[in-house]
């Protein structure tokens, strides 16, 4: 038997899991329990913190999903049991009655329309309907329908049929019966998700009983254009547009009442997207978040709530709502806070969004203790922080809110990480070949220009701003257009098959599609034509939503313009495209990995596993990175235990060489195939081969602590950093345990004017060290003055647990950071009369605090290299604003470069804690593998081409290319590219005085021809 | 009169400036609509016979977008680009059209910087009237 995985649930954990596994040539089942993949984040409207369409971003994977040759997709069903063990599970599925033949169905929908049935619709959380026999979404795969056997009038009363008469695929089966499906695989990864939590439990908020008061996802779905009101945000009660919502945050989580003790991790930056969109939607608009904390730990969140704050006037007050009254009269609905001054405070709001926290279920914790799975006292499947996508039964892995709550890029990397460890269970077991069989290419010779004009309305994305039928009326009269229509989604997986029947149907040779990016969705559109029989490079994109809808949201008419403008420059560029062919390029099984610290040598250890050659380079003379200063986890894990083993098996692997005290001096070359020159530091011991070829690199630098050069840092022994006060508590307690007071200070060089970023684990780190000392001493007074606890997901408890052990927060505001004054520094043994003075202004009491201090402690900012500078110029890719490496797509590539063959992990990619290091490592070994473990890929097609008859052989070119992928072909005088080493850059092109050289798709007189008719 | 409206090409590299250009969308800013792109691989690929068609077709400003020296994602196509453009402007030099042209640096991490050269070279180009090529 070749390598099998079933992936429970089909949300993005499971969906991005199944990819790589199936990429990785193993055969993937996978289960999902409703009728479509997609999971929640199918259900939401934009995503944090860049407002991507969520659904635009999702919908690629789904129809990649749906047409891998190595992925089946059985929804609809449930796990019934799992019996068996590494390498041989065999499970049981029951598929539940969809009531139609999936071999016949053709998903037309003339069954939803004619149905006379309506329900309400789960998809749109009940606020609109659907019908009884419908599809569940637009982008819904399998493009299906499903009938609710409860409410369809044949199964109750034995009459009706409607369905049945229109269905010209005579694909209705109203007998159809549960089918139970065996399936036997070598592991199991569980991506099952959580629930939202049942705002109507907590009945002092009023939802359910107040129309007005809906939860977040509700509100999703009322901000999304596919959504029960089409996008127009508007109130239940009487349909008229909000002036004033409140968002609640916290409902449900961080709530001892409710049980929850845990804190949801992405409500908050949920609230501030929402208000943000909520603006762009009804400029008039004035939202209000109400919070205990904002925890916008990730990568550029901090810089998006300044922005909401800034520019879109989202007002943020600190107030814990003890319960939502009504005003009968207006159906408005009334807030009462305390001010953090204390003053009693009314508000009147059209509207409430409730924050719901994400949640684990008594129904939940039923299915993990069926299938054996421990839990946690949170409800959620207990992991180390170790190994965080393992699950306590051995073969079994995690992947997404199963887990415990968290955002999608953190998802995305856990799946991706799941994936890799439940491949590196099953090495002995030969991989599933791909065969992915594509149709003959039509011969175009001769043939008439007949292009397909495709326009997408991005739900209300590109429709609000540009007229979308108005484009396709112009594109229908362009010259060499025999067809053009509209899409509400142009990459759902029903509009590709449409696409796909319009080439046959009407016999395109080119295909224009006129939506989104080319950098996101380009691929999408080309596999649909190379799947329908046309050559991939027949296809131009015009991009009307990034660089037109959203960027001219006020001028419809003028937008309106140029995105016609566009779609006749790329009509007349589109006529002069021609069928290009990809070159084969071999792929070398080796693995370069910068970087020796945890993110480093797991990536080394999971890549060995596999089989595959590691060089692992590390700068310093010894492996480990920042991990050897941190000696225990929160959760009270021993670190040094865990390093020190792993350092062990690095230095014992067969597969994985080791540089130390080295560093990259040079990387040339491209996926598959780059050539490394390392050049030795301080030592040279060894007679390693200093060049090296490679297949793929994964960057792992890591970060480095901020050298603080407030408060006094350096110019007095008694304040120090969190690290160093780490390396006490572990070293040399002697010197603590005296200790009478201890202030410690929040986002140090984190949050500031300069560096706008959270440094994400400081918060954490801050408790888990003053719990130890209130563990070595429990009368020592520890205060913490932050701004927001940051403590997100299940750390919160340990935040709790901190304030029950006396530790006394105190909050500040930026710009009003504590100030410190040493009365005289002494030397640390003579300083235990705490002469240290850290003033602070307490927003509670009003006033301000003179705290005497006998220990100052800074929670210093993680900081990227600096050196990351040259690393990016090497590897030729990008930086975010912060100086940390910027990942392909922050939501869905969270480990990706946009170039191929270069990932990134741990802190180089941004401040994190151990355990989410080892996800992302691991997510970054499982992307290399989809590369490594192919004998060949395919070059890009865009590659430079000589004209023979007009090239004299000057040379020019073969000097100007950086690759050195043009030579003088030998006897003749005439310049040869070697399609191989070519990246398409087009610099020969330009340069050739002869105009002898096209880059191909992008070729001289196909631009010109774009720009003739500007 | 309706306010003269300059019509202007921006050539964009792939990996820089057009995800600079992608950026300023996703973030939602605003700029105005009088700015057509062309996508380019590289700045490096920019042939200087598409500038001079560009404003010999009416354009009345061009704008070349790349990365910033250093962060060329073929190694050094900006370095090439900045060089053509430099000899280019001396031939346009002749027809009083130099400063219709624009090189600028903008990664793809500066979409505010994308914006707000777009906007800036739109009140420029604005303020010099309609390409004098158009009279001929």
């Amino acid at each position: 038997m070749h390598k099998r995985v079933l992936v429970v649930g089909g949300g993005i954990a499971g969906i991005q899991a199944s990819l790589d596994l199936a990429e990785m040539g193993v055969e993937v089942f996978l289960l999902e329990k409703g009728p479509s993949i997609g999971g929640r984040m199918a259900q939401l409207d934009k995503t944090f913190p860049t407002n991507d369409c969520a659904m635009c971003i999702l919908s690629p994977k789904l129809v990649e999903a749906a047409a891998h040759p190595n992925i089946k997709i059985i929804a609809n069903a449930e796990l019934k049991s799992l019996d068996g063990e590494i390498p041989n599970f065999r499970a049981k599925i029951l598929k539940k009655p969809r009531y139609i033949d999936e071999e016949k169905c053709t998903g037309c929908a003339i069954c939803m329309s004619k149905c006379p049935v309506k329900i309400p619709d789960e998809y749109n959380k009940g606020l609109s309907k659907t019908k009884c026999m419908r599809i569940p979404f637009p982008q819904a795969v399998p493009a299906l329908p499903i009938m609710d056997r409860e409410s369809c009038i044949y199964h109750q009363r034995g009459k009706c049929r409607i369905c049945e008469k229109f269905c010209e695929a005579d694909a209705i089966d109203f007998d159809q019966k549960e089918e139970s499906i065996d399936v036997e695989v070598g592991s199991v990864i569980f991506a099952s998700g959580s629930e939202e939590f049942d705002a109507a439990i907590k009945d002092e908020y009023g939802y359910k009983t107040f129309p007005n008061v809906l939860t977040s996802i509700e509100f999703e779905r009322i901000l999304s254009a596919s959504g029960p009101t089409e996008g127009h945000i508007t109130r239940p009660s009487d349909g008229k547009e909000p002036r004033r919502i409140a968002f609640i945050q916290c409902v449900g989580s961080r709530d001892m009442q409710m049980g929850n003790e845990y804190c949801s991790s992405v409500c908050c930056m949920q609230a501030v997207k929402d208000s943000v969109i909520v603006k762009e939607h009804l400029p008039g608009v004035e939202a209000t978040i109400f919070f205990m904390d904002i925890r916008a730990f990730g990568k550029d969140f901090d810089k998006f709530v300044n922005r909401a704050k800034d520019d879109y006037h989202t007002r943020f007050i600190r107030a814990r709502i003890s319960a939502v009254e009504i005003d009968p009269a207006t159906e408005n609905l009334i807030i009462q806070y305390n001010s953090e001054a204390g003053s009693l405070i009314e508000e009147n709001f059209d509207l409430v969004v409730l924050s719901v926290g994400l949640l684990s279920t008594a129904g939940i914790r039923k299915m993990a203790a069926r299938f054996d799975i421990e839990i946690n006292a949170c409800g959620f499947a207990r992991t180390s922080s170790f190994t965080p996508m393992t699950a306590s039964r051995p073969g079994i892995f995690i992947a997404g809110t199963f887990s415990g709550p968290k955002d999608i890029p953190e998802t995305v990397m856990q799946a991706s990480g799941a994936a890799s460890a439940a491949a590196s269970l099953l090495t002995e077991l030969p991989i599933r070949e791909l065969r992915e069989e594509l149709p003959q290419e039509f011969d175009l010779r001769g043939e008439q220009i007949r292009t397909g004009v495709f326009v997408c309305r991005c739900g209300i994305n590109i429709a609000a701003t540009v007229d979308v039928p108005g484009v396709v009326e112009y594109a229908s009269a362009l010259q060499g257009v025999v067809h053009s229509q509209e899409f509400i989604f142009a990459c759902a997986q029903d509009s590709q098959k449409l696409i796909g029947e319009k080439i046959k149907e009407l016999k395109l040779n080119r295909v224009i599609v006129s939506a989104c990016t080319p950098r996101t969705h380009e691929l999408l559109f080309q596999k649909t034509l190379s799947s329908s029989g046309l050559n991939p490079y027949l296809f131009e994109f015009v991009n009307i939503r990034e660089q037109c809808s959203w960027v001219h949201q006020k001028e419809q008419e003028k937008a309106t313009e140029k995105a016609k403008d566009l779609v006749r420059m790329a009509a007349t560029k589109a006529g002069l495209l021609e069928p290009l062919s990809r070159m084969s390029l071999k792929v070398n099984k080796g693995a370069l990995i910068i970087g020796g610290g945890v993110a480093g040598m797991v990536a080394s250890l999971e890549l060995s596993t596999q089989g595959y050659e590691v060089f692992l380079v590390e700068k310093e003379s010894e492996l480990g990175g920042n991990l050897r200063h941190v000696h225990y986890t929160l959760e009270g894990e021993k670190t040094d235990r865990f390093l020190k083993s792993l350092i062990a098996k690095v230095k014992k692997d067969d597969n994985i060489q080791l540089y130390i005290d080295s560093e990259i001096r040079e990387i040339m070359g491209y996926v598959g195939n780059f050539h490394t020159k390392i050049g030795n530091g301080k030592q040279t011991t060894n007679n390693k081969p200093r060049e090296l070829e490679h297949g793929v690199v994964i960057v792992a630098t890591g970060g480095e602590e901020y050298q603080p050069s407030e408060y006094l840092y350096g110019r007095d022994e008694r304040i120090i950093t969190q690290r160093e006060l780490e390396e006490r508590l572990t070293k040399q307690q002697s010197a603590i345990d005296k200790l009478g007071s201890i202030v410690m200070i929040q986002c140090v060089g984190s949050r500031n004017g300069q560096y706008p970023y959270c440094s994400r684990v400081c918060c954490s780190q801050a408790i888990k060290n003053a719990l130890k000392l209130k563990e070595i001493n429990p009368e020592v007074n520890v205060y913490m003055l932050y701004r927001d606890i940051r403590t997100y997901g299940l750390k919160e408890l340990y935040y709790k647990k901190a304030r029950e052990k006396g530790v006394i927060f105190i909050r500040y505001e930026e710009g009003e950071e504590p100030q410190i004054e040493a009365q005289n520094s002494k030397s640390e043994q003579q300083a235990s009369n705490g002469e240290v003075l850290v003033k602070a202004y307490d927003p509670i009491l009003q006033r301000n605090l003179v705290i005497n201090a006998d220990l100052v402690v800074l929670s210093s900012a993680i900081r990227a290299r600096k050196e990351n500078k040259i690393l990016s110029q090497m590897l030729k890719v990008p930086l975010n604003a912060d100086g940390f490496f910027l990942e392909a797509h922050v939501k869905l590539r969270p480990v990706d470069f946009a170039t191929d063959g270069i990932f990134v992990c741990g802190l180089a990619h941004y401040p994190k804690d151990v355990s989410e290091t080892i996800c992302q490592a691991k997510a970054a070994s499982a992307r290399a593998v989809t590369i490594l473990r192919k004998d060949e890929i395919e070059a890009e097609g865009r590659v430079s081409q000589i004209r023979k008859e007009r090239c004299s052989g000057c040379g020019l070119c073969i000097e100007i290319c950086p690759y050195t992928a043009i030579e003088l072909e030998e006897g003749e005088r005439v310049a040869i590219v070697n399609e191989a080493l070519c990246k398409g850059c087009g610099a020969c092109a330009a340069s050739c005085r002869s105009a002898a050289i096209d880059l191909k798709g992008f070729k001289d007189e196909q631009i010109l021809a774009a720009l003739s008719v500007v | 009169m309706a306010e003269f409206e300059p019509k202007i090409i921006a050539f964009l590299c792939n990996w820089c400036s057009y995800a600079g250009a992608d950026l300023a969308g996703t973030s939602r800013i605003q700029y105005p609509t009088n700015v057509r792109v062309v996508r380019l691989m590289c700045s490096g690929a920019l042939d200087p016979l598409y500038v001079y068609r560009a404003l010999i077709e009416g354009a009345d400003g061009v704008l070349i977008g790349g990365c910033h020296p250093g962060d060329c994602h073929y190694t050094n196509g900006n370095y090439k680009a900045r060089r053509r453009v430099a000899v280019l402007k001396k031939i346009l030099q002749e027809f009083g059209l130099e400063d219709r042209v624009w090189l600028r640096w903008i990664s793809a991490s500066e979409g505010q910087r994308f914006a707000e050269t777009v906007r800036e070279m739109v009140e420029n180009v604005r303020s010099k009237g309609p390409n004098p090529l158009l009279r001929l």
